[in-house]
């Protein structure tokens, strides 16, 4: 299983990277594309929208099924990836370099909650 | 992320919900333990059936699913590329899940022609194939099948691997019921293998060059034995192809043989949104025994006009339609799955119908559907669709989208 050591893991499949802005980035994981198998249409959040923790933020959705992103931390939505919205097979290329979101987090210190790489693939693995 | 439709991956067809199992003529069976309480130990303990392939295709890396029963390829890597294949050259099938069952004896044709809905009596010519509902008595289906012609004591049913047991039972009942001089026989030594797209007959060839003569000129629905090969001109695709029915133990060199013709296998993932493109229908997803034939799309496959007595005729013939089974493409972004509901203007007032099923189209790289709606709607209406408390816009159109790969919409 690809799982990068530099990023955060939520049991739900997303990857969160820390930026130096202080903001955070989100996609899903290299497991998770391979679950869903060949993605044909995403649905991002809208620029300034307000997220809570655990909350639906995107939608992606492949041939065969659909599944909801949840928000990893509470915060407000700075950036989307429309590449990922025009052309959804980049995230099953590279999950990790294909992001979806970009959040600037109420409170930083609650990435600090997330999985680290071996623990997402502890609960991923179950 | 969360999964909003798990089940449709491991669903398709909604057969792994029965938990009817076939018997598995593969598994190695201890020589200690009987034919008969093997198939009911596997049963029992709710294994998932494998076919003489299954090794094969874990060796070409296929992403493998339980499929009513069966493990069974899902995809090789990525299940739009095979569809792809499949509209533009070449894919093969592992279908040997479907039982191949013969109905033999000198009722045969007798029997059939009043235990399916639609009329053994349109098989004239050996060889020829007939596409068929198998109706309960309150007129819903338990299953839906091709008859092959064989000879006038001799014929071929091909059955849905989730409903096998189901079906055995039914046809093994209705035998005894009626007293016709005839037996049917699942033949699970027979192995199957679909070869579909505009290149399927040259590479077919290619890899059974001795079948050539004999099936250069089958005509649509045709089949023809040729030594140990059962050669069909059917399919579930929309494309230009074979179904060959052979022995189990010739299975393995086959498909190596079709492989080294360029052809490309391709999972079940692809076999659905290929069906769906052609408007064909998935039995336990457009149509069940709660669903009868007539709003399911499959009127042109009931014979309703000749005096014939079948199973379910009496209850069809007192309740008309009361739906009308038609495709949706839509018309917004977005994916359309089965159970979706659609909303709909008839002379002002609103009804409701349901999509049976929904995917994303590769070759027409939007959303298409398959729906039962209400009376009254027209091709060309624009519908909703409710798609995550969204109601997106859709056209209604004829329930088939693509055929030998041409767009039809």
């Amino acid at each position: 299983m690809n799982v990068p050591a530099n990023l955060k893991y939520t049991k739900s499949h997303e990857w969160v990277r820390a930026e130096a802005d202080g903001t955070i980035t989100v996609g899903i994981t290299d497991h998770a594309q391979d679950l869903l198998g060949d993605l044909v249409f995403i649905d991002l959040p809208d620029i300034g929208q307000e997220l809570a923790a655990g909350q639906e933020s995107a939608v992606v959705e492949s041939v065969k099924a659909a599944a909801d992103v949840y928000a990893p931390l509470a915060g407000v939505v700075t950036e989307v990836n429309t590449a990922a919205a025009d052309t959804p097979e980049i995230v099953n290329q590279d999950a990790y370099a294909a992001w979806l979101f970009k959040l600037k987090p109420a409170n930083l210190k609650d990435l600090d909650a997330l999985l680290d790489a071996e623990g997402y693939l502890a609960s991923a693995g179950d | 992320m969360g999964q909003r439709d798990w089940s449709a991956s491991i669903r398709h067809g909604n057969l792994s919900g029965t938990k009817d199992r076939g018997v598995n003529s593969q598994r190695v069976r201890p020589f200690f333990v009987s034919e008969k309480s093997f198939n009911t130990f596997a049963q029992v303990i709710d294994m998932p059936q494998k076919t003489v392939l299954n090794e094969v295709h874990r060796q070409l890396g296929a992403k493998m699913v339980d499929f009513g029963g069966w493990d069974m390829p899902l995809h090789y890597g990525s299940q739009i590329e095979e569809h792809h294949a499949v509209r533009r050259d070449c894919g093969m099938f592992d279908v040997s899940h479907m039982c191949a069952l013969d109905v033999a004896g000198p009722d045969a044709r007798p029997f059939l022609r009043r235990l399916i809905a639609n009329n053994v009596d349109k098989l004239k010519q050996p060889g020829k194939a007939l596409y068929s509902a198998m109706l309960n008595e309150s007129g819903g289906v338990i299953d839906d099948l091709i008859v092959y012609f064989i000879n006038e004591a001799h014929y071929r049913v091909v059955v849905n691997a989730g409903t096998t047991e189901k079906d055995l039972a039914w046809i093994a009942a209705r035998l005894a019921e009626w007293k016709f001089k005839a037996v049917c026989i699942p033949r699970r030594d027979l192995a199957m293998i679909a070869v579909q797209g505009p290149n399927a007959r040259t590479r077919f060839w290619q890899a059974l060059p001795e079948t050539r003569a004999a099936s250069e000129a089958l005509k649509a629905f045709h089949s023809v034995t040729v030594g140990d090969y059962f050669i069909a001109s059917t399919g579930y695709t929309g494309e230009d192809g074979y179904e060959i029915t052979l022995p189990a133990s010739k299975a393995a060199t086959f498909w190596q043989a079709l492989l080294d013709a360029g052809v490309r296998p391709s999972g079940l993932a692809a076999r659905d949104t290929l069906r769906l493109e052609a408007g064909m229908n998935l039995y336990g997803q457009d149509m069940d025994e709660s669903i009868s034939p007539l709003d399911a799309g499959l009127a042109w496959t009931v014979d309703l006009l000749s005096e014939r007595d079948f199973v379910g005729k009496v209850a069809l013939l007192a309740h008309p339609p009361q739906h009308q089974f038609l495709g949706l493409l839509l018309l917004d972004r977005g994916v359309m799955r089965a159970h979706q509901k659609v909303l709909v203007q008839v002379d002002g007032t609103v009804g409701e119908g349901e999509i049976t099923s929904g995917t994303f189209s590769p070759t027409l790289q939007q959303s298409i559907a398959l729906a039962r709606l209400p009376l009254g709607v027209a091709l060309g209406d624009q519908v909703k669709v409710e798609i995550r408390e969204k109601a997106l816009s859709a056209r209604v159109v004829k329930p088939c989208f693509v055929r030998n790969g041409k767009a039809l919409i």
